[in-house]
This record gives structure tokens, sequence and C-alpha cells, in this order.
């Protein structure tokens, strides 16, 4: 914090009021509000509620399709990240070493970021439809039988690869901003010292973009957990078989589509948790083990 | 001339190729957007400019479409601009001002306000959604410019931009400012302000983008056409059309789908240098 400060009674109440006035109502009481319906039960015609206790809590883990959509929604999420991210690094890698037409690429990979994940989605049912699908009829010519709408396999693998499209944008652009940010004189001793461009990038650039690395890991994390929801709204919807549902969008269908009140309440709680765990470890490893 | 490398032309290659990765699927939507539906249905997706531009683009953005037939796309280009505008300015607003309270007061309660912002961090729409919804009905603000928009802005990345910024301006202007008697107002509107014009501008940009391209919350908080934004007229086309009409009009679709996109990315190649500068700053 600054050394000089204002002091005044209420004016920095007036200026923060604002944004904590819209904290308050519209996250912490919808929050609170959660908490409170994963310890209730709605009666059959969801006139009123109940205490029930952990049972929702219970209901949630005695249920596979619970831990069929939590071993999906880690499975996506690390693929997603992984491709993403190591697309994205390539990528920002390549363009760095040539010095024509830099800017004109950083244009051409970096557009993506501005569309939408639902938008994305719209896009990818066009190409994967199964009437006049180019990538659908592609696939099926190559001998794969691809069919998203009955093999919950080609479906999440479509998710994936969708996913992964869309996000390689913000991994390409932080990376880039990365390595333009390493002084140009460790490059150069590093030439000198060592032959290989594979080596140096792995013992020198590598190790110094761990900042970007480590916080883009978080951000895909975040994505694929909580953004990717409107590519799966307009495409797969969970299908089939509720195979391709991620934890953000199963809060969705239980509680808003199926009225399922406590327990979308307490997946929602989970998920808080989650994020909440998360958090945390960003603050601790960021602080010690990330190289500046 | 200079030289040519040519030994950097595999690099060249490989990267035109994997530029058109990207390109190709939206331009294929282009194309389809200019040809008539028939022929769709006969040849598949376009790769060519058909005949049909003006006419496909007339009809959606005048003509009333959708499962309802009671809103064009006209209306759900403006409901858009709205909420990207509205989720920037008022992100910028508020955001700006509680970073100075943070950073240049001195009160009691700075330290437990500014967790309770950081808290926001913690609790996406996603994690929210029944209750969210419960909230904004209870207080009658469902189909509604200002649910839709107030809601979205108080998230606390827009803060932790500005509060970055204020620490990296130099302290000795606020000891000017005080021995020359401005007053927190004054030194914050004379001053500060005009010292974070390009941050501002930067971080306008990209939350214009996170505006325009909400999904989530318009589902939940809209169910009148007039508050429809152009993602969720999209979806409803889509829908329609591949679910079993008999004459699937795959050309609006893809035309509404270009109108959707074409805004946002527009805005980040035009604005390169501020967009790239709001987005990596934001994170730190």
């Amino acid at each position: 914090m600054k050394k000089v400060q204002f002091n005044h009674r209420f004016l920095p109440y007036l200026f923060i009021a604002p944004q904590i006035i819209i904290v308050v109502i519209f996250f912490l009481w919808p929050s609170a509000m959660a908490v409170y319906y994963s310890f209730q039960m709605q009666d059959a015609f969801g006139v009123s509620m109940q205490f029930v206790g952990i049972d929702n809590y219970r209901d949630i883990f005695a249920n596979m399709e619970y831990f069929h959509t939590c071993v999906f929604t880690l499975l996506f999420s690390v693929a997603v990240t992984l491709f993403s991210l190591s697309i994205g690094l390539f990528l920002a890698y390549k363009v760095n070493t040539i010095l024509r037409a830099k800017s004109v690429y950083r244009t051409l990979f970096m557009w993506p970021y501005a569309l939408a994940p639902a938008i994305v989605g719209l896009i990818a049912s066009f190409l994967f439809n199964e009437s006049h699908g180019d990538l659908y009829a592609f696939l099926n010519q190559l001998g794969w039988q691809f069919d998203p709408k009955s093999d919950p396999f080609d479906a999440q693998a479509m998710l994936i690869f969708v996913a992964s499209w869309k996000q390689i944008s913000v991994n390409f652009i932080f990376f880039l901003s990365g390595l333009q940010g390493i002084p140009r004189g460790v490059i150069e001793a590093s030439k000198i010292d060592c032959q290989s461009a594979i080596r140096r990038f792995w013992t020198i650039t590598f190790p110094l973009l761990s900042p970007t690395t480590f916080f883009l890991l978080i951000t895909n994390i975040t994505y694929a957990f909580f953004e990717t929801f409107g590519l799966i709204d307009t495409t797969t919807r969970g299908t089939p078989m509720g195979e391709t549902k991620t934890l953000a969008y199963k809060i969705y269908q239980d509680g808003f589509l199926g009225a399922d009140i406590g327990g979308s309440s307490a997946q929602s709680v989970i998920l808080m948790l989650f994020v909440l765990a998360l958090t945390v470890f960003q603050f601790k490893y960021l602080e010690k083990k990330v190289h500046y | 001339m200079k030289k040519i490398r040519y030994d950097k032309l595999p690099v060249h290659i490989f990267l035109i190729v994997s530029a058109l990765v990207f390109l190709l699927p939206v331009w294929m939507l282009i194309a389809t957007s200019t040809h008539s539906p028939e022929e769709i249905i006969q040849h598949g997706f376009q790769l060519g400019i058909g005949e049909h531009f003006l006419s496909t683009y007339k009809s959606i953005l005048f003509e009333k479409e959708g499962y309802t037939k009671s809103v064009t796309a006209g209306r759900m280009l403006i409901n858009s601009l709205i909420l990207g505008f509205g989720f920037a300015i008022g992100k910028v607003i508020i955001s700006s001002l509680a970073a100075y309270a943070i950073v240049y007061f001195r009160f009691r309660l700075a330290n437990f306000l500014f967790w309770i912002i950081f808290l926001t961090l913690l609790l996406p729409v996603e994690v929210r959604i029944v209750p969210s919804f419960e909230v904004l009905s209870t207080l009658g603000l469902l189909n509604s410019y200002t649910g839709l928009i107030v809601p979205l802005i108080a998230s606390a990345t827009g803060t932790f931009f500005f509060r970055q910024f204020y620490k990296s301006v130099p302290d000795e202007l606020l000891e000017a400012a005080k021995i020359d008697g401005a007053g927190s107002w004054q030194f914050f509107i004379d001053i500060l302000l005009p010292l974070s014009k390009t941050m501002m501008v930067a971080l306008f940009i990209v939350m214009f983008i996170v505006g325009w391209n909400q999904y989530l919350w318009p589902v939940m908080m809209t169910t009148k056409p007039e508050y429809s934004t152009l993602l969720l007229g999209i979806k409803e086309i889509y829908q329609s059309n591949f679910e079993g009409s008999y004459l699937p009009e795959y050309n609006k679709a893809a035309a509404m789908t270009i109108l959707a996109l074409i805004v946002p990315v527009g805005i980040v190649v035009i604005f390169q240098k501020w967009f790239v500068k709001g987005l990596v700053d934001t994170e730190k």
C-alpha cells in the first residue's frame, strides 16, 4: 500500500460501496442460499422445504452418475489443458523465432479469443453435423465410425477437440507476451553456451516462462470447468447417456431444468470448495515454487 | 530488396497451415451464409461465395425470426451491444472507484472489504445458478437490462487490475497534490484518471468482449424474446434447424453466427495492442 494516504471518515466507504453492495446482493446472498439449500429437501410438489442434514451430500456421493461426471470433468480438463497449453506454447515459440510478419501471425492466432464458447459450439455443430458436416464426413471416410450422437467416446473426443481449439489463442497470447519479455541478453548468452535449440528451450526459456505457464494452468482448468458450459449446451447437452456433462453443466441440468434444488445446491457447494482449494493452492504455489 | 531467407520457409508454411485450421471453419460459415438453403442441402456447406449475401443478411436483420417469430436479429444485436457496453462501462467505473479507496485511503475495514471483493473469484455464475435466479426474481429483475448487466460487473478482476496500476503510480504525485491542497476527489479526477486512460481503454475492450460473449447468465435471466442477445437467438435457430425441420435454413443460422462473432473479433483485431495490454495486465 501507499506510504502517503488520504484520511477521511466516510469517503473511502462511499467509493467502495457500489462494488460491495453488488457483491453482497449478487454473490454472497445467492451463495449463502446455496449452502442453506444444500441441507434442505423439497417435497414432491415443490411447496415446502425440510431440513435433511447431509442427506443431499450422501445421495450425491452414492450416485454413480455423479462419479461419472467427476471422471469426465477431470479427463476433459486435463486433456484440454494439455492440448491447448502445449499447442499454444509451440505456436508462440515458432512465431517468436521468425522476424518477418510477426505481427501478422500474432493476429492470425489471436482472434479466436473473441469467440464465445457458445459460438464455437455452434460452429462445431455445423462441422460435425451428420447430414452435411464436413468433419463428420471426413472422419467417417478415414474409417473411424464417428457418431457423437450415440457413441460417448466420440462425443467426448469431439468436445475435447473443439474446446482445445478455442482455448489455444489465450495460451498463445500469454506465451508470446511472456517470450517477448525474456531479455535478449539471456537468449544471446545461452546461444553461446549451448548449440541445441531444443535444449536451450527446455533449460533456459521454459523455466523463465514458468510464471506464465503456472498462471495459464489455472486459467485453463477454470475454463474447462466453467466456461465450456456454452460449448456443451450448444453441442452435446450432456448426451449420449450423460457422458459429456461437466460438473457445472450437471448443476445447471439438475437444478435449473430438473428442479432438484437441494441436490443441485449441494453440488454447487462441492464445486465452491474445489475452487477454494484451487485458489489456496494457486497462492501458496505462486509465492514459493515459481521462478521469476 | 532484402535477401529472402529460405531457411525460415518451413516455419512460415507450418504457421500458415496452422492459421488456416482456425480460419477455415469461420470462412466456411461466411461462404455458406451467402448461398440459398436449397443449394446448401444439395451440396453441403460451401467454400465459395454465393449470390445471396445481401438477401440473407437483410432478412435476418429486419425480419422476425426464431421459434416465437417475435424478434429480429437486429434487435438481438442491439441487446448484445447494450450488454457489452453496459458491462464494460459499469466494470470500469465501479472497479476504478473501489480500487481507489483500497489503495489511497487509510480506513478501518479496508482489508476486510478487499477480501469480500476477492471472494467473488471463488463464486463463478456456474456454481450459484439456482439461487442467483431466485435472488433476481425476488428483486423483480428478471427480463430487465439491470438484471442482465449489474450482477455481472461485481467480480474482482477489474478491481485487481486498477489496484495493481495505482500501486505503480509514484507516491510523489500524491505528496505534491497534497501540498498543493488537492482533495481526494480532485486528485482522482485531475491526476489519477488522466494517468489511467490507457488502462481504462484496455480494460474496457477486454470487458466488452467478455460481456458480449455472456451465455449462461442471459439464458437464465431472460425468458422474453425482446431481451434475447444474439448468442441466445442463434441457439434457438440452430435447435429448430437441426431438430427436424423440413427445410433447415442453414444460411440464416450461419449468417447470424457471423453477426455474433464479427463484432468481438473485429475489436480484438483492430485494437490489438490495447487488447493484449488489457488482457495480460488484468491477470498479473
